[in-house]
């Protein structure tokens, strides 16, 4: 019995009501959430360091054990997930003030940015699948707080479908959990993984139609493609901040759910839900999605689109099922996650210096703003995959699994999209920053320079994720190995 | 009794669904709260409807109902509830600032 699993969902969700007392003395509540999310950062450390050396930490909810009471599983996969989150929050929360207006500010943003950090750390540490739903709309509806913060016509516009799409998946969330109830006659995961082997071969089609529901579902989140409609236009009309938190964490929710449920539960026909449905989906994912980004001038909408692809990289390893796919998954998965939030820092900076958003009328920018240009030079190419940074290692070990399965056009759709990645980004870099120095750029170099910094500290753990990959591989594969037996999570739940 | 129940609950999703496609913000809301409803009286029946006893523990009480998809449906209605709510306020704000309910008209395409 730990009760350190809990931590990180318990701890922003008390900070969330303190900073809702005193919205509108904003110097301390500035303070006081930077502080708070430091120290955070710091205890969400320690977990995760006690979860590597002493292995899984189990909570189980009101001391029932685990069939009964609610499980919150910290291992090794979402541990590292919730730290990352917690990296990234971090950095979002020192990037805020300057971003937002203080009218915005003032309007709970603090507060539903500690219960998003909430219900995704909850969404990740999760054991139960009821429980998933619940943190699901906890996430859910902090992040509808965020998208409509600002009010603007267009923002409120697609913040309806926004909610409207969630709201529709999530019903779809609760029927599918009434099926698998009445299929095995337990909601937690390792419970259900459990009896569902017990369930007879004949009978294992109607597990496979409950499993591609589920998909379906965490498909709609994590922007899957056909499912994707959603998210470009929804992520994109936001504050940069809140974009790189949705952009960096919600997409992700979906996919690690689909990493969750896809290596717990649902293993017993791979040769058709992982080799066939999967591979398939993450080739259409990854050359939609980037297609998308080489059709618009739009800046933040380029930075937007490519949260697709990544997500079709990630899917790609699931499909695999291999240790090299799975490996290469959570390397890239991690890698994703701090890139993309660097990069939509970058591009809220690179809007507030250019004055527009659109790249067409947009020259010369590093003339004036060196830093951000290099900064954002970097950010295309580790997000590229160029070697050595992180980006890379994630591919080699992706790529290394679909050939050693003989995945060819899988390779090489894979190979293309990161070419047309880097063509797409490398756009807004020739384009917008280089050539003639442009009219019209802001004279709030400060302001300019305050939005950079909190990029500098995600790309810096960006490039030692790439250039350190040496100690960082260790524990991805530990987390390959851990994920493709099942075991060891059924008997750390279920010991009890 | 199960049947009738799924019976209902499939009208429910369907009707709900032809509300989702709707153009209008009200009936496209309505949808929804159907489709919800659905999804609950969907969980309720999931756990076999009449099972004898109430779940209270006590001695000699063998044969009793499954208090796990009550509780799993009381959650999910005040989740439904909450976003409804606010879902009706988010409509009302878009109506007001955009000037239509259609849906037709606020597809975006002038890439604001």
């Amino acid at each position: 019995m730990n009760n350190l699993a809990i931590l990180p969902i318990i701890l922003p969700l008390l900070a969330s009501v303190i900073v809702a007392f005193i919205p509108s003395k904003l110097n301390i509540v500035r303070k006081l959430s930077q502080a708070l999310m430091v120290i955070f950062l710091i205890i969400v450390g320690y977990i995760a360091w006690l979860v590597y050396h002493n292995g899984v930490i189990v909570t189980q909810g009101g001391g029932w054990d685990a069939p009964f009471g609610i499980s919150i599983v910290a291992d090794y996969l979402s541990i590292l997930l919730v730290l990352t989150t917690y990296i990234i929050a971090t950095a979002a929360v020192f990037y805020a003030p300057h971003s937002l207006s203080d009218q915005q500010e003032k309007f709970y943003f603090y507060t539903f940015y500690f219960l998003l950090i909430s219900g995704v750390s909850g969404a990740f540490l999760t054991g139960d699948l009821f429980n998933l739903f619940v943190f699901f709309e906890v996430l859910l509806m902090a992040s509808y707080g965020l998208i409509v913060l600002g009010n603007g016509k267009a923002q409120l516009r697609e913040s309806l479908k926004y909610v409207l799409v969630n709201l529709f998946s999530s019903m779809l969330f609760v029927t599918t959990i009434a099926f698998i109830y009445s299929l095995v006659g337990t909601v937690n995961m390792a419970h259900i993984a459990e009896r569902v082997e017990a369930i007879p071969a004949e009978q294992q089609g109607i597990i496979t139609g409950i499993g591609v529901l589920l998909f379906f579902v965490f498909a709609v989140k994590a922007a899957i493609f056909p499912l994707y409609y959603w998210l470009p236009n929804s992520y994109v009309v936001p504050n940069p901040v809140i974009s790189a938190l949705f952009g960096a964490l919600l997409t992700k929710i979906g996919i690690y759910s689909i990493f969750r449920v896809y290596t717990l539960i649902f293993v017993h026909d791979t040769a058709f839900t992982h080799q066939q449905l999967f591979i398939w989906l993450a080739i259409f994912t990854m050359l939609f999605g980037v297609i998308g980004a080489l059709s618009t001038n739009n800046v933040k909408l380029i930075v937007t689109y490519n949260i697709i692809p990544a997500i079709g990289f990630i899917l790609m390893g699931i499909g695999l099922y291999s240790e090299d796919g799975l490996a290469g998954s959570v390397y890239y998965l991690m890698h994703d996650m701090v890139v993309k939030a660097a990069l939509f820092f970058l591009i809220g900076a690179l809007v507030v210096a250019a004055g527009t958003k659109d790249l067409s009328k947009m020259s010369g920018v590093i003339q004036r703003f060196p830093l951000l240009g290099w900064l954002f030079f970097l950010g295309t190419i580790v997000l590229a995959g160029v070697p050595p940074f992180s980006g890379f290692i994630g591919k080699l070990l992706l790529l290394r699994g679909a050939l050693s399965q003989e995945y060819f056009l899988l390779t090489i759709v894979a190979l293309l999209s990161s070419l047309l990645i880097l063509l797409s980004m490398i756009r807004i870099f020739i384009r917008g920053f280089w050539g003639e120095k442009m009219e019209g750029m802001t004279n709030d170099n400060r302001k300019v320079h305050a939005l950079t910094i909190p990029a500098v500290f995600l790309l810096a753990i960006s490039i030692f994720l790439g250039v350190g990959a040496e100690y960082v591989l260790p524990y991805v594969d530990t987390i390959s190995t851990y994920l493709l037996d099942r075991t060891e999570y059924i008997s750390a739940v279920l010991k009890g | 009794m199960e049947i009738i129940m799924i019976v209902l609950a499939s009208i429910l999703f369907t009707t709900g669904v032809y509300n989702l496609l709707q153009k209008q913000f009200l009936r496209i809301i309505i949808g929804t709260a159907l489709i919800s409803h659905g999804a609950h009286l969907f969980i309720l029946t999931m756990g076999k409807l009449k099972r004898g006893a109430p779940p209270v523990e006590d001695y000699g009480v063998s044969n009793y109902a499954d208090p796990l998809p009550q509780a799993l449906i009381l959650t999910s209605i005040v989740i439904s509830f909450g976003v409804t709510s606010f879902l009706l306020v988010l409509a009302y704000r878009t109506y007001k600032l955009n000037n239509t309910d259609n849906m037709e008209k606020l597809r975006g395409l002038n890439n604001e």
